[in-house]
């Protein structure tokens, strides 16, 4: 018989532009803390595997799980390390519980993007080193050109993005974590300089430092142990091309994919009524919209009607991005997706404070690697 | 072992060499093909692929993973990149095995992959960002350095000479010559060895693997696709790893701690007791002659500075009874890292299927094990194949 899954701690540092006061172990070690309080274990006697999330340029230290363990309590303990968003660790804590091999895993992401004096001239080292990078192009251009298309595509409007970074900065407002929590008009993100035309600055998410650590265990302990446990009902993880000539410039065919593999497993026929909020990738305001289709919670072309309409608010029918998404709390490199769960956990478990929903039972989280790739993950959290 | 029994069933590998025209895409599809056509499969009947390969600043390419995807597999599927520094060759059949004993798939396609010929002039250059970037990086260190002193530390620590850890890579050199993808096997002298270039004393040319470009790939499934997949599936037994703490300088590097933590949870899981006895063949992590030995004891296949006695009396010798590093390791084939890693993996396939060719080992082994190691020497990971399912 399959084991169930469930979150049983989490832990976070408030997410800030810069943090020159801490190193990243110190943010992994807050974040640590605070997760195995939440969850009322000893990481030196209780966790069988540590999985954490790293990409060897953010770090600016090559093979970077070499410095993983000490801060996590996790020495001389099976730990690795997945190129990936935090949500990709999710799902590989997820598979070593299932396995039976392991009772209790720990998934850490972290960011210290603010050490990064020039985060594009980063990014652009990730576009193809023969047929992309030697155009010396600012690797947002990607982005631009991908609005660009989807709107086109889907009939979707500027404004209707705009909508998306109004929405997002004001529900950080009321989010202790968030870095960038604004009240802010949709004429200022309509006027906002062109970055990459359509897209504006404004629709562009900054970066935040900060750590998420979160702690999985199977149904056993999980119910041993104190906190209220939270299911991890589905995963689903997929990559589409590396290449920028042959993609799907106008869908989101990642979060598509990886949405159909988590629903499937958590046994979710209409995502429409049965999630009650979600948590979805707005590193670019565009991409909530995109998501919202490819993840089936709107009727084709409607994601921007309901974002007008406030659908998507706090008190519509789903609210997304209540936690103020990257757009309102910063973007977290590999922590962004473990944000987004931090958010749906909380939720679930009616410790959200002044952001609480009422009846929340079943929540998604959505990442996406970011320019210039198109791999995503998707997670589905819930009460039962 | 696991949810559900997990075998391998197809490997496939480029021949590793100083320069590849190929890209790193292009090795790692090669391989993917290669041990696709191994047993029969497509692209279609892969449910997920698993990506192994080390720091991305070999290549100069940001997210590594994502750019080698497509030519690994990778198109519209579940694709996952974890890495260990230099023990990722064979921590990439571990997480594949946690894919499929999740019972979440059935098929998995894992292909580690390695370009260090692109990093000029030399990949130590790439190695020096590796170090802490405080309290080390400015010291300008050198692999070969701590390498050097880990080995000394062996040497002075258990009373063993240079002349015995060269019987090392004189072993490894002349069983890499009957591998099809050797870049280096040789046939050399202990003298050979001793007389080579002094790099940082004690470790002299010889002692050392070379940089390398190539890929391997190899074909996991679930026990009830294997069985129609193949007759002679190869099935995990143990799977284990473990990492130390990053202040590498604060331990005694005499002993590989962390190694023997990863083979006792490996050997836990296949039902091993007696290592020395239940493992028939094995492939330890060989960058450097003394490590083989440094491995085989972390391995509890021999006791602390005991292992160059198993050398000096033939056990590790292809005859013998312990074959170590049959197929020529790192040291004979070649060390385009987490390539190496897995080729180290398909070796012990390839010898539990019977289908080793010049290299097959006398006998019929039954259970293999293969190790690799990495990062601040501070990780180890262990695979156990057998020819039957884990008896646990």
């Amino acid at each position: 018989m399959t084991r169930r899954v469930a979150i049983v701690g989490v832990g976070a540092t408030v997410f800030r532009s810069v943090s020159p006061e801490l190193s990243y172990k110190e943010l992994m070690y807050e974040a640590a803390i605070r997760a195995y309080a939440d969850a009322g274990i000893d990481p030196r006697v209780d966790v069988d595997s540590f999985v954490t999330s790293a990409e060897d340029l953010h770090e600016g230290t090559s093979i970077f799980d070499e410095y993983t363990p000490d801060q996590l309590g996790g020495v001389l303990r099976p730990n690795h390390t997945i190129t990936a968003d935090g949500l990709n660790s999710i799902a590989a804590a997820y598979m070593q519980i299932l396995t039976g091999e392991f009772d209790v895993v720990v998934v850490e992401a972290h960011s210290k993007a603010s050490n990064s004096l020039t985060p594009e001239q980063v990014a652009a080292y990730a576009l193809d080193p023969v047929y992309t990078r030697p155009l010396r192009a600012h690797p947002h251009f990607i982005a631009g050109m991908e609005m660009n298309r989807f709107l086109s595509e889907s009939g979707y409007t500027r404004e209707q993005c705009a909508q998306v970074c109004v929405k997002n900065r004001r529900n950080a407002l009321a989010n202790p974590l968030a870095a960038y929590g604004a009240s802010t008009e949709l004429r200022e993100v309509l006027e906002s300089p062109p970055a990459f035309a359509p897209l504006s600055h404004a629709d562009i998410a900054r970066y935040a430092d900060g750590a998420v650590v979160v702690v999985l265990a199977d149904e056993e302990r999980a119910r041993q142990l104190n906190s209220i446990p939270i299911w991890v009902r589905g995963v689903g993880w997929c990559s589409d091309t590396p290449a920028l000539e042959t993609r799907d410039w106008g869908q989101a065919v990642y979060a598509r994919l990886s949405s159909q593999m988590a629903y499937k497993m958590a046994e979710i026929q209409n995502p429409r009524e049965e999630i009650d909020l979600a948590e979805l990738d707005d590193s670019f305001s565009y991409k909530e919209l995109q998501a919202m289709e490819a993840l089936g919670l709107c009727e084709p072309g409607q994601a921007g009607a309901m974002t007008v309409a406030g659908e998507t608010k706090p008190d519509g029918s789903l609210p997304v991005n209540i936690s103020g998404g990257s757009l309102g709390t910063g973007l977290a490199h590999e922590a962004t997706g473990l944000l987004k769960l931090f958010e749906i956990v909380l939720q679930l478990r009616g410790h959200a404070g002044p952001r609480q929903l009422k009846n929340a039972r079943v929540g998604v989280a959505q990442s996406w690697k970011g320019i210039p790739h198109t791999s995503g993950a998707v997670v589905v959290l819930g009460r039962e | 072992m696991g949810l559900r029994d997990v075998a391998v069933v197809g490997a496939g590998l480029t021949k590793f060499m100083r320069r590849s025209l190929e890209t790193g895409r292009e090795l790692a599809f090669e391989a993917s093909k290669m041990a696709l056509d191994s047993c029969g499969l497509t692209m279609d009947d892969v449910d997920c692929v698993v990506i192994g390969t080390a720091p991305d600043a070999f290549d100069g390419v940001h997210m590594k993973g994502e750019w080698l995807a497509d030519g690994a597999g990778g198109w519209r599927k579940p694709v996952m990149r974890g890495y260990v520094g230099g023990g990722t060759g064979v921590f990439s059949p571990i997480q594949a095995w946690y894919h499929i004993a999740s019972g979440l798939f059935d098929v998995c396609l894992v292909v580690c992959e390695e370009k260090m010929s692109t990093c000029q002039p030399h990949p130590q250059g790439a190695f020096l960002t590796i170090f802490d970037h405080t309290t080390e990086r400015a010291l300008k260190p050198n692999l070969l350095w701590i390498f050097a002193m880990e080995m000394q530390r062996y040497m002075t620590t258990y009373g063993i000479s240079e002349r015995d850890i060269a019987r090392v890579a004189v072993k490894n050199k002349r069983n890499g010559l009957d591998h099809p993808a050797t870049q280096v096997g040789a046939d050399i002298t202990v003298d050979d060895v001793m007389n080579s270039a002094v790099m940082s004393w004690p470790v002299k040319r010889l002692d050392v693997s070379p940089t390398s470009d190539g890929a391997v790939a190899m074909v996991l499934a679930s026990d009830r696709v294997a069985r129609r997949i193949t007759d002679k599936p190869v099935w995990i037994q143990g799977v284990g790893w473990s990492l130390d703490t990053q202040y590498w300088a604060n331990r005694d590097l005499a002993y590989p701690t962390y190694l023997e933590k990863a083979a006792r949870m490996a050997y836990s899981m296949a039902g091993v007791k007696e290592p020395r006895k239940e493992i028939n063949i094995v492939e330890p992590y060989d960058p450097f002659d003394y490590k083989e030995l440094h491995h085989l004891e972390g391995l509890q296949l021999a006791p602390k500075g005991g292992a160059p006695q198993l050398i000096i009396d033939g056990v590790t010798e292809r005859t013998g009874n312990m074959p170590s590093c049959p197929s020529g390791g790192l040291l004979g084939v070649g060390n385009p890292i987490a390539a190496a890693g897995l080729m180290k993996v398909s070796e012990i396939f390839w010898q539990l299927r019977g289908e080793a060719g010049k290299r097959q080992v006398p006998g019929t082994p039954a259970r293999g094990l293969a190790q690799a190691w990495g990062d601040l020497m501070q990780v180890g990971t262990v695979i156990i194949l057998g020819n039957e399912p884990s008896s646990r």
